[in-house]
């Protein structure tokens, strides 16, 4: 519909006149390239001659780092897979008919969602072993899958109340449609619920991801070599400069945002694309 | 004793039901012999709703006796899925499946509740779509669909599963004026089949066409009942007069 007003309300909102790249404005890139870029230079003014430059020191040590980001990645989207198949029948628990578990998926739930995941990773590196002994057999228990077990409690959790909350938003006509056709309470829920359920969790659970990897770091604080701990290895290792920290946090910084932000973004398209459907 | 036709295939007697203090049933009966098409009218909030749902358990009662096909419904034993492959619904809302399309929301029932054959399946849906008037738009989402259109799906569905008794809970009440005849030209078709119908429904022309019997109810009971030409010719309680001159 085209109309002719004055008022300025009236008028339809301009906004994103041309697409950036994934959201990005010139002057983001700007910010994030002088991050980057600055610290690196200030860094290099201050160094004193007849040291390497701390960008040739970063150059050196890049490949060690991003190996350690790496790690995080994999300690992410292992917790994340643990704690959402755990998660997922936490929040089944939780609307169970049956009231035992009903009530104790939502201790559960409640008790690890209002914890501090530092607290939680404490946790699981000290009172898990550090091996166990299933048969006879020794398995090693080492520390990074005592932090992917500790990191995946609040993930599942999390997940639980996601998955309560979707199931809770759909309109009870939906249940009461698939009682009327005579399916049972498990058809209902694997045919007719869940499915409309995981637009739903989408959203949610691809932000959950994203504040899972950036508290990955956590795990340097309970020894795991992930990147902040080869970080501050590497520095040590330069005789501990203090012009080295700029850029070295800097890189650490620029790669999780590389990482994060187009999860972000991509969250926020599938937010406004259900949006538009329900 | 087994059911025969000569049963009532519906048969409601002094039934009460209440949401904890709210009374909203107090002492309801009545009949549904095979083929008829009976209609409940009845003010807002007088338990019509809840009337119909107890019939296929989807609220339980606390006194009286429902017999559908002469079976005992208020019974902690009873067989609810079973009950309900035989008594049919169809909501205010139409509450098809939105992620399915019209035909897998006339399939799905059959297949997975009753696992008929799929082919056949198929086949008796794309039947029942064309009866309904909606060829064409097996593929189409509910989401695709007017509400007459989605109304007549939910019909569709319901039919799938080859019930013996349908209840219909208001199913024009959220239309659009324009598409509440094709719904009642949908229903009528059925009654002309020999469906067993049960309609809660404000639409009074529509009733005294079609209904065998119409019952009022105000505050949980049956004020008045009778065939169509007395009930709305001689209605002779002053709630019942008072609703008709409301509504005519
Ligand atoms: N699930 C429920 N819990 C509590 N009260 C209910 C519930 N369903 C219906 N009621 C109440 O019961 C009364 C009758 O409702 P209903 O059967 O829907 O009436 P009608 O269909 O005639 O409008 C209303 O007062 C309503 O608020
Ligand atoms: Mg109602």
């Amino acid at each position: 519909m085209k109309y002719e007003t004055d008022l300025p309300v009236m008028l339809p909102l301009e906004r994103h006149q041309s697409e950036p790249f994934l959201g990005l404005k010139s002057k983001h890139i700007l910010t994030v390239a002088l991050i980057a870029i600055i610290g690196p230079c200030v860094a290099f003014a201050q160094a004193p001659s007849g040291q390497e430059s701390p960008l040739a020191v970063l150059v050196n040590w890049a490949p060690l780092l991003l190996k350690g980001f790496i790690f995080n990645l994999i300690i992410s989207i292992s917790a994340m897979a643990f704690g959402t198949a755990i998660g997922a029948i936490l929040g089944l628990g939780q609307i169970s008919l049956i009231a035992a578990t009903r009530h104790s998926s939502w201790f559960v739930t409640q008790f690890f969602r209002n914890a501090p995941w530092l607290v939680l990773l404490f946790f699981a590196m000290f009172l898990l072993p550090f091996e166990i002994n299933i048969l006879g057999f020794k398995i090693p228990f080492p520390d990074w899958l005592k932090a992917i077990l500790g990191l995946s409690l609040p993930v599942m959790a999390n997940v639980s109340e996601i998955v309560r909350g979707a199931v809770r938003s759909l309109p009870s006509g939906q249940w009461e449609a698939a009682e009327s056709l005579a399916y049972t309470r498990m058809q209902t829920l694997w045919l007719i619920i869940l499915p409309q359920c995981v637009k739903r969790m989408l959203p949610p659970w691809m932000n959950l991801y994203s504040i899972l990897t950036m508290a990955t770091v956590l795990a340097s604080i309970v020894g795991v070599s992930e990147v902040m701990t080869l970080t501050g290895q590497a520095l040590a290792s330069e005789g501990g400069r203090p012009e080295l920290l700029a850029p070295f946090y800097g890189f650490v910084l620029l790669l999780f945002f590389i990482y994060c932000y187009p999860i972000a973004r991509f969250t926020v398209w599938l937010e406004k694309k259900y949006a538009v459907i329900n | 004793m087994s059911w025969t036709t000569a049963d009532p295939m519906v048969s409601l007697k002094d039934v009460h039901k209440s949401f904890g203090e709210l009374k909203v049933l107090n002492g309801v009966s009545l009949d549904v012999m095979k083929g008829d098409v009976i209609c409940i009218i009845g003010p807002s909030g007088s338990g019509k709703s809840t009337l119909i749902r107890c019939i296929n358990a989807l609220n339980d009662i606390q006194q009286g006796s429902i017999l559908v096909e002469g079976q005992e419904v208020n019974d902690p034993k009873v067989d609810k899925l079973e009950l309900r492959k035989k008594v049919g619904m169809v909501f205010q809302q139409y509450n098809l499946f939105p992620h399915k399309t019209a035909l897998q929301n006339v399939m799905m029932a059959p297949i997975r509740v009753l696992k008929h054959d799929k082919i056949k399946v198929e086949e008796v849906a794309r039947a029942l779509i064309k009866k309904v008037r909606l060829e064409g738009k097996e593929n189409a989402y509910p989401g695709e669909l007017s509400g007459g259109q989605q109304q007549r799906v939910a019909i569709a569905r319901s039919l799938a599963m080859q019930p013996d008794v349908i209840l219909f809970d208001e199913v024009t009440a959220a239309l659009d004026p324009e598409t509440v005849g094709e719904v009642l030209q949908t229903i009528k078709d059925l009654a002309e089949d020999g469906m067993t119908c049960i309609l809660v429904t404000h639409e009074m022309a529509f009733a005294r066409e079609v209904a065998d019997h119409i019952y009022f109810t105000d505050r949980g009971v049956i004020v008045e009942h009778g065939p169509p030409e007395t009930f709305f010719q001689n209605a002779q309680d002053p709630r019942t007069k008072e609703f008709l001159s409301q509504i005519l």
